[in-house]
C-alpha cells in the first residue's frame, strides 16, 4: 500500500501471509490424511476502526494473498492481523500519511 | 459331478462379474456431480436465506483455462457506490467443484471505497464459481464464471 495519499482518495491494498494452508484434503504417500491448518481470517484496522475482513476457507491458495480497497480519510495506522488453526496469529503494521 | 462342478463355477464368475459392474456404476456416477453442486446451493441457501438472488452487479473474473488449479487468481467486482447508505456488507465466493462449496467471504464498510477483491484460489475441477454479494439494503446479487482445469488442486500426493 502506499505511504502516503490525497485525503478521501482510495488507495489499494495487497496483503499476503506465508502460510501452506493445508486445506485438509490431502493424503501422505501412505495413505494417512493431512490435518487441516489454514488461516481462518484477515482483518484490517485503520486507526484501531475495522475497514476490512475476510473468511478463509481451505480453498484459498497458499500463502494467502488479498488485495483490496480503502479510503484514506486520515494519516494514522493500518493493522492487518491474520489468524488460523493451532493458534496461528501474525500483525503487521504500515503507517500512511494522508494530505 | 464334473459338468456339475463347472456349472457351479460358471455361475459363481458371472455372479462377480455382476456384482464388478455395479460397483463400477457406483464409481462413475453421474450422482456425484450433482451432489457437489447440491452442496454449492445449500451453501448459497444458507447465505441468502432463501431470499431472491439478483443477476447483475457482480463480476467475477477467473481465466477461463487453468493450467495448475492450485493457484487460480480470482478477481471479484461489485458496481456499488459504496457510500454509507448504499454499500456492499459482504461478498461470498462458491464453488461448484470444490469438495467444500465455501471459498472465502469478504466483509467491507462503506470506508473500503471500492467493492473490488483479488485474491488467490484453489480449484479441484473444471466448473462454475459464483460470487454473491450482500448489500447494505439488504439485496443479493450474484455472478458467475466459469474455468477448465488440467490440473486439480486437490489429487496432489505429498
Amino acid at each position: 500500500m502506499p505511504a502516503s495519499a490525497k485525503k478521501d482518495s482510495i488507495i489499494e491494498i495487497r496483503a499476503i501471509a506465508q502460510h501452506d494452508m493445508e486445506s485438509g484434503f490431502r493424503y501422505t504417500e501412505s495413505g494417512k490424511l493431512i490435518p487441516r491448518d489454514i488461516i481462518r481470517t484477515f482483518t484490517c484496522t485503520y486507526n484501531n476502526v475495522e475497514v476490512f475482513k475476510a473468511d478463509f476457507y481451505p480453498g484459498i491458495g497458499a500463502n494467502p494473498l488479498i488485495i483490496f480497497t480503502t479510503v484514506a480519510i486520515e494519516t494514522g495506522t493500518l493493522e492487518f492481523t491474520w489468524v488460523g488453526d493451532d493458534g496461528y496469529e501474525a500483525v503487521n503494521q504500515a503507517h500512511i500519511t494522508v494530505s | 459331478m464334473k459338468k456339475e462342478t463347472q456349472y457351479h463355477r460358471r455361475h459363481w464368475l458371472k455372479q462377480v462379474q455382476g456384482l464388478g459392474l455395479i460397483a463400477f456404476g457406483f464409481c462413475v456416477n453421474p450422482l456425484n456431480v450433482f451432489a457437489k453442486k447440491a452442496d454449492a446451493d445449500e451453501a448459497i441457501r444458507k447465505i441468502t436465506g432463501g431470499a431472491v438472488i439478483k443477476d447483475g452487479k457482480v463480476t467475477l473474473t477467473i481465466p477461463p483455462l487453468v493450467e495448475n488449479g492450485n493457484l487460480v487468481v480470482l478477481k471479484v467486482s461489485v458496481d456499488s457506490p459504496m457510500t454509507a447508505n448504499d454499500y456492499v456488507k459482504a461478498i461470498y465466493v462458491i464453488a461448484e467443484g470444490n469438495p467444500l462449496p465455501n471459498i472465502f467471504t469478504a466483509y467491507l464498510t462503506p470506508r473500503s471505497g471500492t467493492a473490488n477483491i483479488t485474491t488467490r484460489v484453489r480449484l479441484a475441477d473444471s466448473q462454475t464459481v459464483w460470487a454473491i454479494a450482500q448489500m447494505s439494503n439488504g439485496s443479493f446479487w450474484k455472478g458467475s464464471a466459469e474455468t477448465l482445469v488440467t490440473l486439480s488442486a486437490c489429487t496432489e500426493l505429498v
